[in-house]
């Protein structure tokens, strides 16, 4: 006779045990987007031939795309991009190693984050756009003020980014390098830098849409070039083709931001 | 080096944590350390180590330590202490990086580390793609790139599996056998204090003091011996005899706390 408790088999009924263990896991599905996308712009484009979507406020993606042919013909379309990507650029460059200087400091010493908390904390919730005017008055209408503006708002998210991926570095690392006698400057550049770096570069995602948001806020209140400046005056002008063109333009923009980022996070981080 | 730690005591946020702790270590010599959960022994190991301050006492070393030791005092850590971004050698060459060696010196010093530990096929690769017991040999080999006087080693195979080690604890019995040092080795697993020491020191529950020392009458060398065996046990036995009724009160007080 079969041993039950070893077989199984001396129970008269025998069901499976149902599974129960699939879903709640992400599974990469790549032709979904593709789809969705192609569907979404599809339903768009036949509701403006069937004149659902009146033209004057919502052009069809294909006068989008004609608006940026004439913006690449008549040559405005790298005007636009080059004048907003050198402000992004330049005002994200000051605002990051200002803020990577100040936050790494106040990562580092207490006396350096007892000093620095509570201005940060004061002025990090400030829409930095409001210090537009302010910078105009300090700086003049030009460049310089839209720099400031963009440097001053990624400065702060900066300086969090940066003391609290310090924190996040395991201490027991820290405590390894005192044991083995590693100088402070060892244990900074050594231990605590390279393990603040996913935080760091976490930051770095959310200053460059900061960037990318108070660029276009700083050419739409004084500039004649710039993605903000030709959506602001394509709206006084009635070209919806041509604003919905430029708000195109900040997607791929901020898109084209974060594949750089990606990438970067890619090299730097390659041991996570 | 000997090592003599003379009236240690520690207060830790108002609690006494260490009580007068008089302890004399040979030099060469391997003294465990076990006690209940909380009763400082880490905490004893950080002072030897210099990590934390003691409120009162201190720890002397007598002599010097052997002329090519770079870091007389080096620890191995429980959780391993691994720079994820580094390499297995980088992380053993992390130590030696602020001393003025020479890069030959450099390279044999890691290359022989990592020879006595198993890992020269794994020179190159992170530590993401270790198992826990070779994690634990680049903090061995990294220990020993300094050639230490004292060796400190704080639980380092509790966050390892029972066949891990077993492994790790006769790589450890063949490293003592080669390399000399004094060591300190904190652990809760009388089976491994029993094994790896030559002394094992018993700490009552908080605050931490001396209650007693056994002592193991089996040569390092012959500890995987059928008649070290029967020692080992008898040793192991008589340790759980002493902390037994401590354990449990501690495990309460943790339990309540």
């Amino acid at each position: 006779m079969p041993d039950p408790g070893r077989s199984g088999r001396g129970s008269t009924t025998a069901a499976p045990v149902p599974f129960r263990g699939g879903g709640f896991q992400p599974q990469p599905r790549r032709l979904v987007p593709i789809v969705v996308f192609v569907a979404v712009i599809g339903l768009w484009q036949t509701a403006s031939w069937r004149g659902w979507l009146p033209a004057l406020f919502m052009p069809s993606p294909w006068q989008i795309v004609g608006a940026f042919g004439d913006m690449i013909d008549n040559g405005t379309l790298g005007q636009h991009i080059g004048a907003s990507l050198s402000r992004i650029v330049l005002g994200w460059l000051l605002g990051t190693i200002a803020g990577l200087a100040i936050g790494l400091a106040m990562g580092i010493f207490s006396a350096a984050r007892a000093a620095g908390l509570p201005v940060v904390s004061a002025l990090f919730p400030i829409p930095k756009i409001a210090l537009l005017p302010l910078f105009i008055l300090w700086f003049g209408i030009g460049e310089p003020s839209k720099v400031a503006t963009i440097g001053f708002g990624v400065f702060f998210p900066t300086v969090i980014a940066a003391y609290t991926a310090c924190d996040s570095v395991p201490r027991n690392l820290i405590r390894m390098g005192q044991s083995f006698g590693l100088p402070a400057s060892h244990i900074v550049w050594k231990i605590l830098v390279p393990g603040a770096m996913p935080g760091i570069l976490a930051g770095f995602r959310i200053t460059a849409s900061i960037a990318l948001i108070l660029v276009v806020a700083a050419e739409m209140i004084g500039a004649q070039y710039g993605i903000g400046a030709f959506i602001l005056s394509a709206g006084n002008l009635m070209q919806t083709d041509q604003l919905l063109a430029g708000v195109t333009l900040l997607s791929l923009l901020g898109l084209a931001v974060s594949v750089v980022l990606g990438a970067v996070e890619r090299a730097v981080l390659r041991w996570r | 080096m000997d090592l003599r730690l003379e009236g240690i005591t520690h207060v830790y946020d108002g609690l006494l944590a260490l009580d007068g702790i008089d302890l004399a270590v040979r030099d060469g010599e391997t003294v465990a350390i076990i006690g209940p959960s909380g009763c400082g022994k880490s905490t004893l190991l950080g002072i030897v180590g210099g990590l934390l301050k003691p409120t009162s006492g201190r720890v002397a070393a007598v002599g010097a330590p052997r002329t090519d030791s770079l870091n007389p005092f080096t620890y191995i850590f429980q959780d391993f202490a691994l720079l994820p971004w580094r390499s297995v050698a980088a992380n053993v060459a992390l130590a030696l990086e602020h001393h003025k060696l020479s890069r030959a010196e450099r390279h044999d010093r890691v290359r022989a580390a990592l020879d006595l530990t198993g890992l020269t096929d794994f020179a190159a690769a992170l530590p993401k793609q270790l198992s826990g017991g070779m994690r634990q040999r680049v903090g061995i080999a990294r220990a020993l790139v300094v050639r230490p006087a004292v060796l400190l080693l704080d639980e380092p195979l509790s966050a390892l599996d029972a066949q891990t080690r077993e492994l790790l604890m006769e790589d450890l019995l063949a490293i003592w056998v080669r390399e000399r040092s004094t060591r300190l080795y904190v652990t809760h697993n009388l089976d491994e204090a029993a094994r790896l020491a030559d002394r094992v020191v018993v700490l009552s529950r908080r605050p931490g003091r001396l209650r007693d020392i056994v002592t193991i009458d089996v040569p390092v060398a012959e500890r995987s011996g059928p008649a070290a065996q029967a020692v080992i046990a008898g040793v192991r036995e008589r340790l759980w005899t002493l902390i037994r009724d401590e354990a449990r009160d501690a495990e309460r007080e943790v339990q309540h706390a």
